[in-house]
């Protein structure tokens, strides 16, 4: 490709590829050591598409094919309908309502025949193109609140909807657009603002009502006491630490409550509380009916967790070796393929391959980075970002998930799970990157 | 635009970089530090299978296997394959009905689940196992599984041999996770006392399970693996045929009887009444078997030869003579002047069967006259020895000869839950008498009586002392292990002689046991003489007393009898109890001689097996046992009540309503004095012991 096409290759970003290469790779040989059954011929089972590992690969070649015909793309193309492929997400999102099918609990869903589409998991492409549209337009002013505004909307319209779909994992991951926004001048102080409001609510869950409220007042009464010179000159310092330790115990008295009876369903409930090992104590006021009994998938969250830790906890330093782990070869971790095929490489590989891999994405996000900065063209800068962001959001989710470290939350591990549509978008988000990135040097807006 | 917000790219690394870190962090703490998830992902796929050695064998003397194993069958069936098969037709071959075998199905899926399987009926009849083997092709996801079983071709030994049950959670705890759940472990008996010689070594096999746990094939293969090793076997001392022919003396009797060989403490025969079939507890009605006997008041479970307490009475007299020889305050030669009663302790007790002058002139004429007097003055004589200087240090060392005989002590015989009689220590008596008591107050202790207690393997293993006198073997079972080797200590302690009394002269156990001789001879047990045997032996007959709806109750005499034979060269020694059957010569004595003739002589004269069939054919058990088991089942039935509020059980117990069966209250008894000096007196074994409220002096 190299040789006989130099106008494609002109400017391309070798290391990004190569590391998409390397990752795909350990994606096909990790649900490769989950699925292979000893006495399988291999080199059959990996060509006759009945075996997921032999998906996985057609699909990865379908992948590059597409990743191909992008990098023949204009770059301009992209910019140009960044908007309109934003409408096209939207009104997909839409279809799923009179046309899904319910699958695991889910109404994302739209079957087509054998395929199954998630609109909600490919949008964010779409939204990744109108956001960076959006905030690269010259009369974007991003310090006014006008303009802040437009951007959350075009993020969060389509995470409402899939909300509205059951489908809370993937629309947690239109939150990791507020780092691009963040780069591009949001204000740091919503930044502090949303992690304090986590802060308060992993607290609210944790402690005894009576003691987060003496907790919260005796800051307050400290900060006051710091501040006292400054309040004396500034008498309106004093209602603003009033205001935000009345917004601290409202929070936690009532919308964390009602954030767990009214809006997240019970076994989402559940899986929190699972997770910081507490008994749910919402459980008989919770009002939101769940998709499916949620008895059955209490039970295998719990379950699943609890094996995904076995698992990787028992590779050990080095792991049990390729084709040898007892815990991931005999299903013992549900939905290793998908969700928790992390698994597969902790039993196999120990510490020191989990190491390798954490590397390996860790300087392919670094490298996302670095080419988003030397972008002249803010467009192409926040696309960038936007697709470190997703990256970054789906592997933190993921990871922490499968070692108990984040409520069970089903989204897949970029390049690595098993699933044709989530290597797709992740293919084609990155080499849209690539696309625009060789065109760095041409003025885009 | 935004050229000023570059510093965020490096913010943005941070955060990137620092939540890789908390991850990477995780990671070291699941994969390094804890040390818990190897182990949970080995127990999670990893499947020990043991693979169960059979048991060591247990034969007789002269080799035949008294206990052996067998296969028998267990229906076993895996949920998940046993689809669409011809239940109508299965049910009919297990004649079970169809709500009984979806009931079955169901508690198979719930207990091992529906990919692994089964036990659907165990321990499978032999005939219905013939039925089913010809058709169990029919039934796929139907397997017959061989089950490795104990079984007793000569239905008999069930109290010595003990059985084995699976290992409850209290063995489990105390064996330090050695005994796992379904183990199968001995529960008494021999099979108890020697556990770890006949269980042999389990081996494992460990198999790859997935996460339906179908074991998917060998763990590294097989390298871990170890090999079951049998489990060995135990020769013993029993003579199976003596010991049938003693099991068939004692049916419907309760009572207890030990043979020993002297020369070695090897035990040929211990039977106890009531009994039971060994075969009861290992098939398939094992579980109802044990329970109807758990709930019998006559405590067919309860070995009564080794945890029986029984007054020796007479049958004690002759260690009397040989402590007083010994002590040199008699000699064969010294006799007493006993006139019908014992007067020198001014209430004329204790009685004495004979009063004609001379009946106990010396010593030989006393045993065989078993003249009460004479004893009562040798234990006296004994106690107030002026060497020891007061009736408390002669007490304690007369206690002492007790325990050199053998009496108060468990003898250590190879079977677990030995109980030890009872000779009570000085400080006893001081209690009770607070602490006034002389040589009279306990007199009748020189008659066997009193609060003396011995178990009938205690009496028998005192005739062994006697018999090659003054040493003995500790009794024991077990002759040798199969592969004995040095490391075995197992059987050490039977090899060693104990020879407490042997300073004792000859010439004085000579005079002792012709006097014994003369018992059988000329004395109380002329029924027992075998033609060409001399035999040594001594009737006793004790009074019964027992509480029985708060009245004191006299019973019938308990028979006893103590011999060993021959007397030149004492091959057997013997101690008989019969419960309330009357005096010693009358059931204890005949059982003792039979058995005798059939070790001896290997064989039972023609006309001797009538009597056999005679005493066989006696029921002696004590009535009182009916009344007993209405007393404990009507409490039960109320315990119930209390419990669940049903009440459908105790209607059978009460006087009104139809059906009720109430044994009527045993008749009333003249009311006999209470002798002072049982008050406070506590029964070491207040379960199973026929209490001695109290003591009067024997006849025999």
């Amino acid at each position: 490709m190299n040789q006989r096409n130099p106008a494609i290759s002109k400017g391309v970003d070798w290391v990004v590829i190569w590391l998409y290469f390397l990752l795909v790779g350990i994606g096909i040989m990790s649900i490769f050591m989950a699925t292979y059954r000893e006495n399988d011929p291999v080199l059959q089972s990996f060509l006759n598409f009945k075996t997921d590992y032999s998906r996985q690969f057609y699909f990865f070649i379908v992948s590059l094919v597409l990743g191909l015909f992008i990098l023949l793309t204009d770059s301009k193309f992209f910019t140009a309908t960044a908007n309109v492929w934003y409408v096209v997400g939207i009104l997909m999102l839409l279809l799923v309502f009179p046309f899904h099918t319910e699958v695991k609990g889910t109404n994302s869903i739209i079957r087509l025949g054998s395929v199954q589409i998630q609109p909600a998991d490919i949008c964010k492409l779409f939204v990744n193109l109108a956001l960076a549209k959006y905030l690269s337009r010259v009369e974007t002013n991003f310090s006014q609140p006008r303009s802040q505004l437009i951007a959350a909307a075009i993020t969060l319209a389509p995470a409402l909807i899939s909300i509205a779909q059951s489908e809370t994992g993937l629309a947690l991951v239109y939150f990791s657009f507020f780092l691009v926004m963040f780069r591009e001048g949001l204000p740091a102080s919503y930044l502090i603002l949303g992690f304090s409001l986590a802060v308060l609510v992993v607290m609210t869950l944790l402690l005894k009502p009576m003691i987060l409220f003496v907790t919260i007042t005796s800051i307050a009464v400290i900060a006051l006491y710091i501040m006292r010179r400054q309040i004396k000159r500034k008498r309106n310092l004093l209602f603003a630490v009033g205001l935000i330790w009345g917004a601290s115990v409202l929070t936690s008295v009532f919308f964390v409550p009602f954030l767990f009876k009214n809006v997240l369903q019970k076994h989402q409930v559940e899986r929190i509380f699972d997770l910081i090992g507490r008994e749910n104590p919402y459980a008989t006021e919770n009002t939101v009916e769940p998709v499916e009994s949620e008895k059955t998938k209490k039970k295998e969250d719990n379950y699943n967790v609890k094996q995904s830790k076995i698992a990787i906890g028992s590779g050990g330093l080095a792991g049990v070796g390729f084709l040898k782990g007892t815990q991931t070869r005999f299903d013992f971790v549900p939905e290793q393929r998908t969700d928790f095929i992390f698994c597969t490489i902790g039993e196999g590989f120990g510490f020191i391959g989990s190491f390798i891999f954490l590397t390996i994405y860790f300087l392919l996000l670094w490298r996302i980075i670095n080419i988003a900065e030397r972008q002249r063209s803010v467009f192409s800068r926040c696309y960038a970002y936007g697709v470190a962001s997703v990256l970054f959001f789906h592997i933190a989710i993921n990871l922490c998930m499968t070692i108990g470290l984040a409520p069970v939350i089903g989204i897949p591990l970029p390049f690595i799970s098993y699933g044709g549509t989530s290597l797709l978008t992740f293919t084609v988000m990155l080499f849209i990157m690539i696309r625009l990135d060789a065109d760095r040097q041409m003025v885009l807006r | 635009m935004a050229l000023f917000n570059q510093s965020r790219s490096t913010i943005i690394r941070l955060i990137f970089g620092a939540v890789f870190f908390i991850i990477i962090l995780q990671l070291f703490n699941l994969q390094i530090l804890s040390s818990k998830y190897k182990q949970l992902a080995m127990n999670n796929a990893v499947f020990p299978k043991v693979r169960y050695p059979d048991r060591g064998i247990i034969f007789d003397r002269k080799g035949e296997a008294i206990l052996n194993n067998t296969i028998m069958y267990d229906l076993v069936v895996t949920p998940i394959e046993a689809k669409r098969i011809d239940t109508v037709g299965l049910c009919a071959l297990l004649e079970i009905d169809t709500t009984e075998f979806k009931k079955r199905m169901l508690e198979a899926r719930f207990k091992n689940g529906p990919f692994r399987p089964s036990i659907f009926e165990d321990l499978l009849p032999p005939a219905l196992h013939a039925r089913l083997d010809e058709n169990i092709w029919k039934y796929p996801g139907f397997a017959l599984v061989e089950r490795p079983v104990r079984v007793y071709p000569f239905n008999a030994a069930a109290h010595i041999m003990g059985y084995i049950g699976e290992a409850d959670s209290s063995i489990i705890k105390r064996s330090k996770g050695f005994y796992r759940l379904g183990d199968y472990v001995g529960r008494s008996g021999l099979e108890a006392y020697y556990e770890k010689v006949l269980m042999g070594q389990r081996g494992v096999q460990y198999m790859i399970k997935d996460n339906m746990n179908r074991l998917v094939g060998s763990y590294e293969k097989g390298s871990y693996d170890t090999p079951a090793v049998a489990g060995r076997n135990l020769r013993t001392y029993i003579d199976i045929e003596v010991q049938q022919l003693a099991e068939k003396l004692m049916t419907n009797k309760v009572g207890a009887l030990v043979a020993i060989e002297p020369k070695t403490g090897g035990i040929i025969a211990m039977a106890s009444g009531p009994n039971y079939n060994p075969n009861d507890l290992t098939g398939p009605d094992k579980q109802k078997n044990f329970g109807r006997m758990q709930l019998d008041v006559k405590g067919p479970m309860l070995n009564r030869a080794i945890q029986g307490n029984y007054e020796p009475g007479s049958t004690f007299k002759p260690l009397g003579a040989l402590v007083g020889l010994d002590e040199g305050v008699i000699t064969a030669n010294s006799g007493y002047p006993c006139g019908g009663r014992y007067l020198a302790c001014g209430h004329g007790k204790p009685a004495c069967l004979h009063n004609n002058a001379g009946h106990a002139a010396n010593l030989r004429l006393s045993i065989a006259n078993s003249c009460n007097s004479y004893y009562a003055n040798v234990y006296r004589l004994s106690v107030d020895n002026p060497k020891w200087g007061g009736v408390k240090k002669g007490y304690a060392k007369w206690r002492e000869y007790m325990m050199a005989f053998g009496l108060g002590v468990k003898t250590g015989i190879d079977l677990p839950a030995e109980g030890g009689g009872l000779i009570p220590d000085t400080s006893v008596y001081n209690r009770v008498y607070r602490n006034s008591w002389n040589s009279c107050t306990n007199l009748t202790l020189g008659i066997g009586q009193d609060m003396m207690q011995s178990t009938p393997l205690q009496l028998a293993n005192a005739m062994c002392i006697i018999a090659n006198k003054g040493y003995y073997y500790t009794p024991h079972f077990v002759k040798s292990v199969d592969g004995e080797d040095d490391a075995d200590t197992t059987l050490r302690k039977f090899k060693v002689k104990h020879s407490p009394l042997t300073r004792i002269t000859d010439a004085d156990f000579e005079e002792v046991i012709s006097g014994m001789q003369d018992v059988v001879e000329r004395g109380t047990a002329r029924a027992v003489m075998i033609p060409g045997i001399n035999i040594a032996a001594k009737t006793g007959t004790a009074e019964k007393f027992r509480i029985i709806d708060k009245r004191k109750v006299q019973l019938k005499d308990n028979s006893m009898f103590v011999c060993f034979a021959p007397r030149e060269n004492p091959q057997i020694a013997i101690a008989v109890v019969v419960e309330n059957s009357g005096f010693g010569g009358t059931w204890a004595a005949p059982i003792a001689s039979l058995l005798m003739e059939k070790f001896l002589n290997d064989t039972l004269r023609p006309e001797r097996l009538k009597e056999v069939e005679r005493i066989s054919n006696a029921s002696l058990l004590p009535t009182y046992f009916e009344r007993l088991q209405f007393i404990e089942d009507s409490s039960r039935a109320e315990r119930w009540r209390e419990i669940s509020g049903d009440s459908t059980r105790l209607k059978r117990y009460l006087n009104r309503g139809a059906g009720a069966t109430v044994p009527a209250p045993l008749p009333e008894q003249p009311k006999k004095p209470i002798v002072p000096n049982q008050i406070g007196y506590i029964a070491p074994d207040k379960r199973y012991l026929v209490k001695n409220v109290h003591s009067k002096p024997t006849r025999s």
